[in-house]
């Protein structure tokens, strides 16, 4: 069942814990203490960007009809199967920088340094082996969660029937 | 992270406790630990400033962000920053406890506090010489007036340097001068230093990293030092005596009154009321056998040392011991008390009481000590916990039998008489044994517990696989009482741990292999040690000439902030389990571990391996001999496979040659 991440707004803090946990993710070591000596050094694949009064961490949507494996002219750019997320074979990739281009969301970036591109593969390893992507897991507020589409519609279902509950006694329903 | 008990806790007092609490459904701070993760990154780098409200700041690690807060500030500043703030915190602690036994040794020789007299003569007329204060025919109370009165002056000072300052050997005193770093006035350096780190101060990582030392030696030759020194005086200087170690110490049909914190004013006071009649009729009326005085972390070393008052636990044994549903009271004055207290309080019987006017706690009850009369407030504080022996529900009572014995109380003064005998006190044999090669050196292992490691294994550890190189142990706090729980503070722990050469030693002169110096202001004691020690010849005229080494494998306070940087400054290399919070800056950690040798003549080491680390002090003991062109080590390290086991030594030999 396809997974996608969950930010909840106000439970944000802007703290970039998020950022951090994702770049150690994505280091050699997987350890911060040792991730911050690597060369290069790990990079992130989620930004914590800021709204009129909310922060908010940004990462890519892995969309269903994902405008960057359209537009990737080698291919670099897939999806496994219809439930996997959007990954990069960095072999493939030629650094033509369509897909920054085309993404609608400003998640896809170029790593100068690294001389390749960044985006979020949802932690897939991890998933695999039964666990959250490191964003969400780094996450101290709980303002991130990984769910299906399914989970995030029944959860509103469930706070509007709260809502309907507290109206009964005469108001439409 | 941390789940299972073994991972939590070597020590299975702590193991069997633990899975009670957990059948009781208590919380202890390994929980609130795994419900803390995920811990800030930023935090744990040292790269968070909030030390402005322009901020808070932090620097992205990885190099995407911001490479520097609002006002300029680059990481290595941040991190250097808030290290020198954590180093006078640390600093100002130990400090603020000196000054207060400065205050009770006044108080006493001007007759005005109760129940204390001035036991430390021999020591006060010392350092009257010392320092150049002669009464002739003086009584004690008088020389202890004045005394004090100049030690209170150390906080104070405006101009010149600390009197302790007098006895660093001149090289380390040079290098202090060189860096700017000479301790001039506890209060004096700790507002200096903080001074530094308030918004648009210093702004030149080295200069902070050097106020990180100045702050720290404050504490060491200055708050820790007066500290020590005048606790002997005044409530005696320890002699090494028998007691016990470990939750097992708590006597089921006794009413258990525990201390907990690190100021020995009141604790002291309390084991004078405990003999008291009125005490003892209390008990006896509550239909209890009697009182059993026990304690925790550095209160309890002080109380050992002096009185062999047993000891219950370490830092972490703090929740420990209210699970195990006997104990009527815990008395806590300052430093190292979880407020999570109360929650186990409130599900046992247990009464916490806060005493000191510098900490107060949410839900404990507080009654304030007031010297001027100690004895009457102490026995009004066990009489309340007496009369909570009622409320004691027995289907809570879970006792765990572990206890060991152990020897404490020695001091750098005691050694003379051990090392040299009673009749010509002296530290040849010690220095003749690390020059013949009997000795490998002498490492100083100290501080706290820390849930972030399982509790014990790092202090144990890292002892065991020393002492197997012949390195004779000196040790202070959490870690001393680790080693306390766990049997090698008696002399029997060298025939199961040390090497050949540290075992001759032991077995000539009666010794454990592993010296317990008191509490963690008695850190002072290895610095006057290791004086001693140059002093005496042959091994170096500066602390960064001798075989000997620092460690604290399970730090977390401040305070070990403040020791470490009074250590490595003083000239002794050290080693922490945990890093210190710097790795967001690798220019200071470089600083840190390598850089500062050339400076102050040690630097620091981060390894969380006990036994990796060990080895790091290993190869520097032996680097230190080689330099001073030491004969070569007598003995091979005892064969791994025989420690742990009460060999002989031929034995031994034997397993050695194969």
């Amino acid at each position: 069942m396809k997974h996608m991440l969950v930010v909840n707004v106000r439970k944000c803090l802007g703290c970039k814990s998020c950022e951090v946990a994702c770049a150690v993710e994505h280091s050699e070591s997987r350890d911060l203490f040792t991730a911050i000596q690597e060369k290069p050094a790990p990079r992130t694949r989620v930004r914590v960007g800021q709204g009129e009064g909310f922060a908010v961490p940004l990462q890519c949507r892995h969309c269903e009809d994902a405008p960057c494996i359209k537009i990737c002219p080698t291919a670099a750019l897939y999806r496994a199967d219809a439930d996997s997320p959007v990954v990069l074979n960095q072999d493939q990739c030629i650094g033509c920088n369509w897909c920054v281009l085309a993404c609608p969301f400003g998640v896809i970036s170029f790593d100068a340094q690294g001389r390749t591109l960044l985006k979020c593969d949802q932690c897939f390893e991890r998933v695999e082996r039964g666990e959250r992507p490191a964003c969400v897991e780094g996450c101290p507020s709980g303002a991130l969660a990984f769910k299906t589409a399914d989970e995030v519609v029944a959860g509103k279902q469930a706070a509007s029937l709260v809502q309907i509950e507290a109206g009964l006694g005469g108001e439409d329903a | 992270m941390v789940s299972s008990k073994k991972e939590r806790s070597v020590d299975p007092a702590a193991q069997e406790i633990l899975g009670i609490a957990a059948q009781e459904s208590q919380q202890v701070a390994y929980d609130r630990y795994e419900a803390m993760q995920p811990q800030c990154g930023y935090g744990q780098l040292g790269i968070c400033c909030h030390n402005c409200n322009m901020g808070p700041c932090r620097v992205d690690p990885f190099g995407d962000g911001p490479q520097e807060g609002i006002c300029g500030a680059s990481a290595d500043v941040i991190v250097a920053r808030n290290l020198a703030r954590r180093s006078a915190v640390g600093s100002a602690a130990h400090s603020d406890h000196g000054r207060d036994i400065v205050h009770l040794l006044l108080s006493t020789a001007r007759g005005e506090s109760q129940g204390y007299s001035i036991k430390g003569v021999v020591k006060l007329r010392k350092l009257a010489r010392e320092w150049g204060i002669g009464i002739e025919d003086a009584t004690s109370a008088q020389l202890a007036e004045k005394v004090a009165e100049a030690a209170l002056a150390e906080f104070g000072k405006q101009e010149g340097e600390l009197r302790f300052v007098e006895r660093a050997p001149q090289k380390v005193r040079e290098r202090w001068e060189q860096m700017g770093v000479t301790p001039g006035g506890v209060d004096r350096d700790i507002v200096g230093v903080l001074h530094s780190t308030n918004m648009g101060g210093s702004n030149e990582a080295l200069h902070l990293l050097r106020n990180c030392v100045r702050a720290g030696l404050a504490d060491g030759w200055g708050g820790s030092m007066i500290a020590t020194e005048l606790s002997d005086i005044l409530l005696g200087e320890p002699q090494p005596l028998v007691s016990e170690a470990n939750l097992g110490v708590l006597k089921e049909d006794h009413v258990n009154i525990l201390v907990h914190g690190h100021e020995p004013g009141l604790s002291d006071a309390l084991v004078t009321a405990s003999q008291s009649p009125k005490v003892l009729a209390a008990c006896e009326k509550a239909g209890a056998k009697g009182l059993q005085l026990a304690g925790i972390c550095c209160t309890a070393n002080e109380i050992l040392m002096r009185h062999g008052v047993p000891i219950a636990g370490n830092f972490l044994h703090q929740e420990f011991a209210l699970v195990t549903g006997a104990v009527e009271m815990m008395v806590v004055d300052i430093q190292c008390i979880f407020p999570a207290l109360k929650d186990l309080a409130r599900h046992y019987h247990t009464k916490v009481v806060s005493t000191s006017p510098k900490a107060h706690f949410e839900g404990f009850q507080h009654i304030e000590f007031d010297e001027s009369r100690a004895l009457d407030s102490a026995e009004e504080i066990l009489l309340a916990g007496v009369e909570n022996f009622a409320n004691r529900d027995p289907e809570k009572v879970h006792i765990p039998s572990d206890k060991s014995p152990l020897v404490a109380g020695f001091t750098t003064e005691s050694i003379f008489d051990h090392l040299g005998g009673r009749y010509r006190p002296s530290y040849r044999p010690l220095n003749n044994g690390i020059m013949e090669g009997r000795l490998r050196g002498v490492v100083g292992v100290v501080g706290c517990n820390t849930v972030k490691q399982c509790q014990d294994e790092g202090h144990l550890e890292m002892v065991k696989e020393l002492l197997r190189h012949d390195v004779l142990i000196v040790q202070t706090g959490c870690s001393a009482i680790a080693c306390g729980k766990a049997g090698l503070l008696m002399p029997e722990a060298a025939d199961l741990y040390a090497g050949r050469g540290l075992k001759e030693i032991c077995d000539a002169v009666g010794l454990p292999p592993c010296l317990h110096l008191g509490s963690c202001v008695d850190n002072s004691r290895i610095l006057t040690a290791c004086i001693e020690i140059c002093r005496e010849g042959g091994l170096g005229e500066d602390f960064a000439d001798l075989p000997v080494a620092g460690a604290a494998p399970e730090w977390m306070s401040d305070k070990a902030i403040a020791i470490g940087f009074y250590v490595v400054g003083s000239g002794v290399f050290t080693v922490t389990g945990d890093p210190l919070p710097v790795l967001g800056s690798p220019m200071v950690k470089e600083y840190l571990t390598d850089g500062m040798e050339k400076d102050f003549g040690a630097k620091f080491a981060f390894e969380s391996d006990p036994v990796k680390a060990a080895h790091l002090i290993i190869d520097h003991l032996d680097s230190k001999r080689e330099a001073l062109h030491l004969d070569s080590m007598m003995y091979e390290p005892r064969p791994v496979e025989t420690v742990g086991q009460p060999l002989q030594l031929e034995a031994a030999e034997a397993v050695a040659a194969g």
